[in-house]
């Protein structure tokens, strides 16, 4: 997902009799669907663990402005223009809404951007993945958005508040995203045998890249047990896998595009989708850092960074001097 | 030179009269500064009408050790609610 992979302990889950009063209590608050705030007590790995989540979602949201923000200036007429814009920005909301969540745990934003820098975060593989033509932005909305948003919605009744907060808002703001996708794809579904060419090529590219964002099967994955333990994860990678695909074929029969999967059958015993699974040594590959954008993806975020260096230094020296001026004029 | 901007609590007050509410945070050198980014981070969408700012390390906060010397004598004063007082029916709305 936006988050994929995310390590927990390692351990299987602490039985009642294994835990620690502190993690007992713990534990029965957040069976209880009690909250866990920044201040309260909480067991160490759980901090870690959500940091690393968290900032790998902030991450994600942040890098994931660049395959869109690819298309801003190439925009087909003023409105979609206007529309992606917006868009892009609410990506940059929602990065920031995420490492305010993240900082709450004692990380500071610094450091996450560090890290991120220096590729010792990681973001979803999804965004190491190229936007060739205009038909991806209505792709990427409908597939990609369409994807996040099966990861985020049970999110926002994870155990952390300040993390449940964050995805009841980012929540809120992604629908737009997924629909002014899927408008694309109408627009271009229905339009010249072109356009419809470029509307079934992007489909076809971002379709099993969607598939990855969910991550391997986690079954028998103890990291993602002890995350649903602490109710930080919700559902596991095949179960929302499987919702996805389920809501996404009906969408692509309307647009009269052909999911490319010649094994996708609708099992009526299961009342689920057949799908194949999408190639996973090539999604391993893309985490290690060999997908096919992965180092321009850092590129324009180092570069970002190290070209912003002199805005927030000069604006906290400006921020400085006009304070201690205030307190000399007292 | 290696130093964050300073995090601010972020408050909007809303289109209906309720009061300022908190929203979350955000990073900015000053409070002009932080006001101008709320509007970006916080308000894309309508929300507010007014937004108030707060450097976070100014602001003090109760303890959550406290949270049952402080909330629980609440609890059990009852009488501090109208549903506990019957009124007849005779008396009319009250």
């Amino acid at each position: 997902m936006y988050a994929q992979m995310v390590k927990s302990t390692g351990d299987a889950v602490k039985s009642r009799e294994e835990m620690s009063d502190d993690e007992r209590h713990f534990q029965d608050k957040v069976d209880a669907n009690i909250k866990v705030e920044p201040r309260d007590w909480m067991p160490d790995d759980y901090r870690k663990t959500l940091i690393r989540q968290i900032g790998q979602h902030a991450h994600s949201e942040i890098v994931g402005q660049l395959p869109e923000g690819n298309w801003i200036t190439r925009a087909p007429t003023l409105e979609r223009k206007a529309i992606l814009l917006a868009k892009v920005q609410d990506e940059a909301g929602h990065g920031l809404y995420l490492y305010c969540a993240a900082e709450t745990l004692g990380v500071t934003r610094d450091d996450l951007t560090e890290k991120l820098l220096s590729g010792r975060m990681k973001y979803s593989s999804i965004f190491n993945y190229p936007t060739l033509t205009w038909a991806d932005m209505g792709a990427v909305g409908w597939l990609v958005d369409g994807a996040a948003i099966m990861n985020q919605v049970p999110l926002q009744r994870t155990s952390y508040g300040p993390y449940s907060r964050a995805m009841v808002r980012i929540c809120k703001e992604e629908s737009f995203h997924q629909r002014q996708g899927y408008a694309i794809m109408m627009k271009m579904a229905q339009g010249s045998a072109a356009q419809r060419k470029m509307a079934q090529d992007a489909l076809n590219r971002m379709w099993y890249p969607s598939l990855m964002m969910f991550g391997p099967s986690d079954k028998d994955s103890v990291h993602s047990a002890q995350s649903m333990a602490w109710k930080i994860k919700i559902n596991t990678n095949d179960e929302l896998r499987q919702k996805f695909v389920n809501e996404t074929v009906p969408q692509a029969e309307y647009l009269g595009l052909t999911i490319p999967d010649e094994n996708l059958k609708f099992n009526e015993e299961t009342g689920n989708y057949d799908f194949s699974q999408p190639d996973w040594d090539e999604f391993f590959e893309v985490l290690k850092g060999n997908g096919p954008c992965n180092t321009d993806r850092l590129n324009a975020r180092r570069k970002a960074w190290d070209d912003g260096a002199w805005v927030r230094e000069g604006l906290l020296a400006h921020a400085e001097k006009r304070a201690a001026a205030k307190v000399a004029a007292e | 030179m290696k130093k964050e901007w300073p995090l601010w609590e972020v408050f909007i007050r809303g289109q209906h009269g309720l009061n300022h509410r908190h929203v979350g945070s955000l990073h900015a050198p000053d409070a002009e500064t932080a006001i101008l980014n709320a509007r970006d981070v916080y308000t894309r969408r309508n929300e507010g009408l007014s937004i108030w700012v707060v450097e976070a390390r100014h602001i003090s906060a109760s303890a959550p050790g406290d949270k049952g010397p402080l909330f629980e004598p609440s609890e059990s004063k009852v009488y501090r609610h109208p549903t506990f007082y019957d009124i007849p029916k005779d008396v009319g709305h009250m």
